[in-house]
């Protein structure tokens, strides 16, 4: 007889310490009692996330989902619910604000994200089953090209690539003088630069669909019938799948000449970069489409007016257009309604670094970051400190631990000195060093930078040099003053967003990090003990067991001790890579 | 072959049943496998060759897989939906061939879930939900 029920028991590390190991045994001993082991089987699973309130006990098929269950309420589920089929109430997960909140209990909300991992992205009929190509087909016969951009500003969405321009306004633009153009170009941004985030590759990999229906919706609202996809040729398993949507489109009649009858031509073209960040930047992605290097130029003109071979240009990003289908279909009053007051509708972010969830989430703006670290990410591993999450990658800052209660919109994560960016979220705890955080970026920066303005060229090496310098204990005081006094001028001069936000990093962590700073420049100390310039490994004698572990690990062999006696670390010869301190599993090795 | 749009949707309904029916169908059995970037990587391929060959050798023929993109689990990669009738539908994570044979052997023909690899649906479905859900 095939199981009737299954009762699922979250073992994730977080609720492994909230006693779901007890949980499940007692719930396994109660049905041997009861007699029912062979009605009901009860699972360990992975991290269902909502950590807070976890332990999590989830009942199948019936979707129940129970929250802070406690050993001693595995009775009531195994009485009331599995054996009466009566759920237990009190265990069931309530919402502050029942309101305000979904009435589900995933935090997460997938419109961008709607079809990854659900359909084949290589089978065109699987989007179409999905209300695929349903917004254009309506758009193409019962609206007017003013109509779709209407509802997009009801739909208040926002540019998804980084500075959260108001899509509707680069479309209305386009829209005004498109009598005057004799040709009209859709671009679509999939030059994905940030690093940590992938969320462009992920949608393109997995339904490629929404975005040629999205670019052809924004085809027939601006008077173009030509666009292109400007994408990185590092993503190799994207473009292919984006060639063979093209093939599938075009052969289903969605794509090309006279679409479902409608007299409406849209085509797309694919065009490969070579990996510049720089060309993340519409105009310099412009002058790469045009064959040219891919430099930036002054604006305005801006692309919508201006763009590629001087002919006006829409150029959005690949998570923006993945949104736009739904929104037509379901009408820009729906999507208004999620997400706060400026920032409407979900964010999907690339969550990283130090998390135990690592990877794609989508959620309403608005969203805390404890929530989304949390709720979602199931939090930091080997239970270490959150230290600060980097969000906006390169042109972004940190967010820190007083502001994990802040809700996450464009307008908040300015105001904290960061920027929403294209969505990397990397997740930092106390092992990390902002200073080499930082360190990072501007060195990517650096490398990044097309050389076309001083500022950015000049000013980003020099702020790199001092960080290098405070790194490896070599800064003064002075160093401070400098990276800030570089910074204005960068962000103010600077041709591109690029340079202008380049210092970003820098600030950020001075505002919320001076001390560390300080602690590097003043103290010759790196307290997360990352800046190998000035960090002394040493062992400390009354927890060494002389397991000589260290010894035989040690790359320079300048560990020496007897077996069963405290081990010396001969600091002379030490090289500072850490791995005595990693191997000891006693925690002797010890980092001042 | 140009569609017209009354075409597109009866393309639309047509396939819809299909994938509809496949789920409800006493004896159709469906594997959604993730194969994006992260799930290749992590050996989403291994796993595809391993299930292909279990299922034949337990002569299960009426099984289809379908691969899809990422999940956005990547943490859990790879990973595997199972959709089959009399049981709710599960995503397994952090899949190796040992336990994606268990998966067949346990899951499929033994109707139960396999222990420590059940993962939790990220979000609802935002196409099927009713009107005014959120």
């Amino acid at each position: 007889m095939p199981y009737k029920k299954f009762c699922l028991v979250c073992s994730g590390k977080q609720c492994a310490s909230g006693q779901s190991e007890e949980i499940y045994k007692e719930l396994k001993k109660l049905t041997m009692e009861k007699g029912i082991c062979q009605d009901v089987q009860i699972v360990r699973t992975g991290c269902f996330g909502l950590c807070s309130k976890g332990p999590i006990v989830k009942i199948l098929p019936d979707e129940t989902f129970y929250v802070n269950v406690g050993v001693k309420d595995a009775r009531a589920i195994i009485d009331e619910h599995i054996i009466a089929g009566q759920p237990v109430e009190n265990l069931m997960l309530r919402h502050e604000n029942p309101a305000k909140e979904s009435r589900f209990y995933q935090k997460q909300v997938r419109i961008a994200l709607r079809n990854c991992g659900i359909i084949n992205p290589e089978d065109i009929t699987e989007y179409i089953a999905r209300d695929g190509y349903a917004a254009l087909s309506m758009a193409l016969f019962e609206m007017e090209p003013k109509d779709i951009i209407e509802e997009l500003k009801k739909s208040g969405l926002r540019g998804r690539g980084g500075a959260g321009f108001p899509t509707w306004m680069k479309w209305k633009f386009t829209h005004d003088i498109r009598d005057q153009a004799d040709e009209i170009f859709i671009i679509c941004n999939a030059d994905e630069g940030d690093p940590g985030a992938y969320m462009d590759r992920s949608i393109l990999e997995g339904d490629p669909q929404s975005v040629l229906e999205a670019m052809a919706l924004a085809g027939y609202a601006c008077g173009s019938s030509m666009g292109y996809i400007y994408i990185r040729a590092e993503y190799p398993l994207a473009i292919e799948r984006l060639y063979k949507a093209m093939d599938q489109a075009r052969e289903y009649g969605l794509l090309g000449k006279n679409i479902l009858g409608s007299g409406f031509d849209f085509d797309i073209e694919i065009r490969l970069g070579a990996g510049a960040f720089v060309c993340g930047e519409e105009t310099a992605l412009i002058a790469s489409i045009e064959g040219e290097r891919g430099m930036p130029r002054p604006r305005p003109p801006f692309p919508a007016v201006k763009g590629l071979w001087g002919k006006p240009t829409v150029i959005n990003n690949v998570e923006t257009y993945a949104n736009i289908p739904k929104i037509i279909l379901r009408g820009g009053d729906w999507f208004s309604r999620i997400g706060t007051e400026k920032s409407k509708g979900t964010k999907v972010f690339a969550l990283t670094g130090k998390i135990n969830n690592s990877g794609l989430v989508e959620v309403p703006m608005g969203t805390t970051l404890r929530e989304i670290i949390y709720d979602v990410g199931g939090g930091i591993p080997n239970g270490k400190a959150f230290k600060a999450a980097q969000t906006g990658g390169p042109s972004g800052g940190v967010i820190t631990a007083e502001h994990l209660d802040t809700p996450i919109d464009y307008e908040t994560l300015g105001a904290l000195g960061s920027m929403m960016g294209s969505g990397g979220m990397i997740v930092m705890d106390e092992d990390d060093c902002i200073v080499d955080v930082t360190k990072f970026y501007l060195d990517f920066s650096v490398d990044e930078s097309c050389g076309k303005c001083a500022p950015c060229r000049i000013g980003g090496r020099k702020m790199y040099n001092i960080l290098r310098k405070i790194t490896m204990g070599k800064g003064t005081m002075e160093h401070i003053q400098q990276l800030r006094a570089l910074a204005v001028p960068m962000q103010k001069a600077s041709l591109c967003g690029l340079g202008q936000s380049a210092p970003n990093p820098i600030l950020s962590t001075l505002r919320y990090f001076e001390e560390e700073y300080l602690a590097h420049i003043r103290d010759h100390r790196c307290p997360a003990g990352v800046c190998k310039a000035l960090v002394t490994y040493t062992i400390n004698p009354d927890i060494c067991i002389g397991c000589t572990v260290c010894s035989r690990k040690c790359p320079n062999n300048c560990i020496t001790g007897e077996r069963k006696k405290p081990h010396v670390i001969d600091q002379d010869n030490c090289i500072k890579c850490g791995i005595c301190y990693e191997g000891c599993k006693f925690g002797a090795v010890q980092i001042a | 072959m140009g569609m017209s749009r009354e075409e597109l949707r009866l393309l639309r309904e047509k396939k819809r049943l299909e994938l509809h029916e496949g789920k409800d169908s006493e004896n159709r059995i469906e594997i959604l496998i993730g194969m994006g970037s992260s799930g290749i990587a992590s050996g989403a391929k291994d796993i595809l060759k391993t299930l292909s060959e279990t299922l034949k050798e337990r002569g299960i023929n009426n099984a289809m897989i379908r691969k899809t993109g990422s999940l956005g689990l990547d943490h859990a990669e790879p990973t595997l939906e199972i959709k089959m009738s009399g049981m709710p539908d599960i995503i397994y994570g952090k899949v190796t061939s040992d336990v994606a044979r268990r998966i067949v052997d346990r899951h499929i023909l033994g109707r139960e879930l396999v222990c420590g690899h059940v993962f939790d649906k990220p979000a609802q479905d935002v196409v099927k939900e009713p009107e005014h859900a959120i």
